[in-house]
């Protein structure tokens, strides 16, 4: 007979003690598992291109033609409608993506090394604000901004990490933590701390004054710099606790813009899927919610690994998300220790008396309670090429926490 | 045709998050049609771009500088709101609801509150008993308000609570106050040395109001709820309130309420009270009352005479004379009628079971007046004894031989015998019994004789003679057959055998979790307790197939 609350503990101090360290930038194709030209990764659940929402069309359509398998949005459209190419989860492929989380063969990626128990993990390069692909954005300028990533920032960040040695994501982000961010929404701090721990090794690798600057300069202004390896870190933090034996602990929530999902570390590779709510948020000028897409993204790694709104105590600066004062940023986080395992033993909070983060979400609890877990999230505009339109927070949708637990009554017969 | 108005504040730096909250509350004032409020940023001045707010002096902002602009349908309300921008960052700082964090499960309160003893229970009944243990599991006494939980759960709570050292009050439980903080309905008294224990809750709040009243105050009011003192719970929670009082400091008289428990479960409780070394009043509304006391217990007719005694015992508070216990059964060989009636009367409250040819209830019919059973009380004056013989207070000899029958019983520990003198009566009686007493006491060290002796100085028998006769044979002499009941009563009852832990002590200041209905908290609260508030609702949202589950991958 399984002990849950063993295997739970057993899932999370694995998550906790996963020490996930950035260890270099290389192509797509080069090192995520099965990785080939036809194939794009995408954020969230697996999902057909006749059920693909705005924005993640819309980031297809630019990999595509990123990638020059198509010139134009009619041609990858045409491309993708004969059934040239093939769509797979990112977290299929130890993968993670922000928003429409697209990602190509040709694609440089950043590569997260757990060293405690060795497995990997990969995500994008952060493109900035604006007009991006992430939020289904395509036009030429979006493309022309890949390409500089790909050909100048990506491979001159990859001989920077070589020569730093590696950076600890897991060190930067309870840095982060003690100076307003929540590793989610906000990521100013750690993107400051990273571009500082990386600063001195691009100005030693760096053969062209140009590139330097302009790597700097975009690493600097984006605030949003370190969240895909912070995803990628979480990725790895997460995966190592998957598959424990009659653990309902959840090791990954992500939605694809159609679907939210989630899959529980005792319950093997099923996804629970439920459509995904519009994000309660915050727009940017001249837009509003009749503008959002459903909730989207792989960025829910970071609450999986006991972050972003599980860490809303610690960033009482973008409290509004969460309604208001810095109480409501308090009672975010109290909330969700409701449904989680543990305390974070490395991410803590200097609001909550340096409590660890709550850690580990029980589908047991969150059934029992009635109380989902909390989502800071960026809204993306529904229609693809416009890009993002404000940000918020979702809750995914207590069906696939209920569907869970009867598969978990079923599989261990309860 | 529409107004585009901006707004450019040099190096006022605001997070994005601030930003989008004014910018929503500028488009939602009169004829505003859209506004944007960034940080002018590159990346920012083409987003307005694109929305048709950028004009002039948005091009020429910084990236330090604080961007706010408005398109209205004329240019006075474009102005207008413009001019709120202040006003509008100010309500911001000071809105919204401070309100500090609900915990919805006991285990959360129980995380905010540690230092919490108490958990207050009023959720529906058929999810109280899961609550409350729960509370047992994170070592809380309990305070269980909630009423329809089945017997056999109250059972088992309470039996785990007694093997905890921990309280469980009620099912049902309206009315405590402990440390002087009310649980549940309970009215403000002053502190003092009295503590109550009350199967009833109003009946607790009218005694407590009538300690207060004549002057008195209390140490502690325990609920026990409605059921405690039936048979099956065997007055669990009472037995453990009645021994926490005894303990007690601070309490120096105790007051039990109930309504009339059977047999049984009133000898444990009254056998208790009469080891709690100190006076306790009996409230058993209904009850007949053996007595006014016996030893340190004292019964009382009804609450407002239980006040009355209560504080009257507080204010001058005799310890008893501490009495050893000691094993074995009660023989009582009676010549007088009505004293072994009046000492069965006062020694069925203690001793169980007992048996007598006299018997007050059905169940202590004798099966066979010859022969003794447990603890037996004989009038060997009854007819079955006295066909064709003298009345054994004119003949020694039935009760001669009926002593040598029982004092040969290895059970038997104590006999008790009634001295009836006076004229008519044998002329000596002690030159009989007192030989045979000395006899049987140097065959059988361990028995014990006491004898009630009823004459006065007059009397032909010369009763201080008898007396001395029978003190010099081994007996101990009472003159007064209640005397006789408290001694013997002392003697023989035994507590009954508890597993049970000393309860955990009641910590002060207060600090309770509630669990349910609202006002029990807000009523802590203004008592000056430290409470925590859990907004319980239905496990899995009271869908039972998801709870049934649930409750399976609970013992895993």
């Amino acid at each position: 007979m399984v002990d849950i609350s063993k295997a739970n503990q057993q899932a999370v101090s694995k998550m906790m003690e996963a020490r996930p360290i950035l260890k270099g930038v290389a192509l797509a194709k080069d090192v995520i598992p099965d990785m080939k030209p036809n194939l794009l990764l995408h954020a969230g659940p697996p999902i057909s291109w006749e059920r693909m929402s705005g924005p993640l069309r819309g980031a297809v359509i630019g990999a595509l033609i990123f990638e020059g398998l198509a010139r134009n949005e009619a041609e990858a459209v045409a491309l993708v409608e004969k059934g040239e190419i093939e769509f797979d989860p990112c977290h299929h492929h130890d993968t993670v993506g922000p928003m429409a989380g697209v990602t190509s063969s040709s694609m440089m990626v950043y590569i997260i090394e757990n060293e405690t128990h060795g497995n990997k993990a990969y995500s994008n390069l952060n493109e900035g604000y604006g007009k991006v692909l992430r939020y289904g954005a395509f036009s030429e300028e979006v493309i022309a901004k890949l390409r500089w990533m790909n050909d100048s920032m990506g491979p001159l960040l990859a001989k920077a990490i070589e020569a730093s040695g590696g950076i600890d994501i897991r060190a930067l982000l309870a840095e982060s933590l003690h100076m307003g961010d929540e590793g989610h929404n906000r990521n100013k701090a750690g993107s400051i701390i990273y571009t500082a721990k990386l600063a001195p090794w691009i100005a030693k690798v760096a053969a062209d004054n140009e590139v330097e600057s302009e790597v700097l300069k975009a690493l600097g202004d984006n605030a949003l710099s370190v969240l895909n390896p912070v995803m990628a870190a979480c990725k790895a933090m997460s995966a190592s606790a998957h598959g424990v034996e009659g653990s309902t602990m959840v090791t990954t929530m992500a939605r694809n813009g159609t679907d939210f999902g989630m899959r529980v570390s005792g319950l093997g590779e099923q996804w629970f899927t439920a459509p995904a709510e519009i994000p309660d948020g915050l727009y940017f000028p001249s837009f509003t919610s009749k503008d959002a897409n459903p909730d989207i993204g792989d960025s829910t790694i970071t609450e999986t690994a006991g972050i972003g709104a599980f860490a809303m105590a610690a960033a009482p600066a973008i409290v509004t998300f969460v309604s208001g004062t810095p109480q409501d940023a308090l009672n975010a986080t109290l909330e969700m220790y409701e449904i989680t395992i543990a305390e974070h033993s490395h991410f803590t909070i200097p609001q909550l008396e340096f409590r660890g983060t709550p850690t580990g979400i029980d589908i047991r609890k969150v059934v029992e309670l009635g109380i989902t877990p909390r989502v800071n999230t960026g809204i993306a505009h529904r229609e693809a090429g416009v890009g993002q339109v404000g940000a918020g927070l979702v809750r995914p949708p207590m069906k696939i926490f209920e569907d869970a637990l009867v598969a978990y009554a079923q599989q261990y017969n309860l | 045709m529409s107004t585009t108005k901006s707004e450019v504040r040099p190096g006022a730096y605001y997070d994005s998050v601030v930003l989008m909250q004014l910018q929503r509350k500028l488009a939602a004032l009169p004829g505003v049609e859209d506004a944007g409020v960034v940080m002018a940023t590159p990346a920012n001045l083409e987003l307005l771009a694109d929305s048709n707010l950028l004009e002039a002096a948005g091009k020429a902002a910084r990236p330090e500088d604080l961007l706010i602009v408005v398109r209205a349908a004329s240019e006075t309300e474009a102005s207008t709101a413009l001019s709120q921008v202040d006003e509008l960052l100010k309500q911001r700082s000071s809105g919204g609801g401070n309100q500090s964090y609900r915990p919805r499960s006991l285990d959360a309160g129980v995380r905010n509150l540690p230092a919490a003893e108490w958990v207050l229970i009023s959720v529906p009944g058929r999810y109280a008993a899961k609550v409350a243990h729960e509370a047992l599991d994170h070592g809380k006494h309990v305070f269980l308000y909630s009423d329809n939980v089945e017997l056999s759960d109250e059972i088992a709570l309470k039996q785990r609570a007694a093997e905890l050292g921990l309280l469980v009050m009620g099912p049902d439980c309206g009315t405590a106050i402990i440390n002087g903080v009310g649980l549940g309905f309970a009215n403000r008294v002053r502190r003092g040395p009295v503590g109550l224990v009350g199967a009833s809750g109003t009946g607790l709040q009218a005694l407590t109001v009538g300690i207060h009243n004549y002057g008195g105050g209390v140490s502690q009011a325990i609920g026990t709820g409605g059921r405690d003192l039936k048979a099956e719970v065997g007055a669990a929670s009472m037995l453990q309130g009645l021994r926490y009082l005894a303990a007690d400091e601070s309490t120096k008289v105790i007051v039990l309420v109930s309504k009339p428990p059977d047999e049984q479960t009133s000898a444990r409780l009254l056998t208790v009270a009469q080891s709690a070394g100190k006076p306790v009043v009996v409230a058993f509304i209904g009850f007949a009352a053996p007595a006014e006391q016996i030893g340190n217990v004292h019964f009382a007719t009804g609450l407002d005479s239980a006040a009355r005694i209560a504080v009257a015992l507080s204010e001058d508070a005799i310890s008893p004379t501490a009495v050893e216990p000691r094993t074995g059964y009660l023989r009582g060989l009676f010549a007088g009628g009505t004293l072994a009636y009046e000492a069965l009367n006062g020694l069925q409250n203690f001793l169980h079971p007992l048996y007598s040819n006299v018997a007050i209830r059905n169940s202590q019919k004798l099966a066979d007046p010859l022969h003794s059973q447990a603890h037996t009380i004989i009038d060997l004056g009854e007819d079955v004894f006295t066909v064709g013989r003298l009345h054994p207070m004119m003949d020694n000899d039935l009760r001669l031989r009926r002593l040598k029958q029982e004092s040969e019983g290895p059970e038997i520990g104590l006999i008790l015998l009634d001295i009836v003198l006076g004229e008519g009566a044998h002329a000596d009686p002690a030159s009989e019994l007192a030989p045979a007493i000395e006899a049987h006491c140097k065959a059988r060290p361990d028995l014990e004789f006491v004898a009630l002796v009823v004459g006065t100085d007059d009397d032909p028998q010369h009763t201080s003679e008898q007396i001395a006769k029978l003190e010099a044979a081994g007996a101990r002499i009472f003159r007064e057959t209640s005397q006789a009941v408290d001694y013997v009563a002392a003697r023989l009852a035994v507590a009954p055998s508890s597993a049970a832990k000393p309860l955990q002590p009641f910590g002060e200041p207060l600090a309770a979790i509630n669990v349910g209905v609202e006002s029990f908290y807000d009523s802590l609260q203004a008592q000056g307790a430290h409470a925590v508030q859990v907004d319980w609702r239905p496990p899995a949202g009271g869908n039972e197939s998801l709870a049934s589950i649930l409750e399976k991958m609970k013992g895993k």
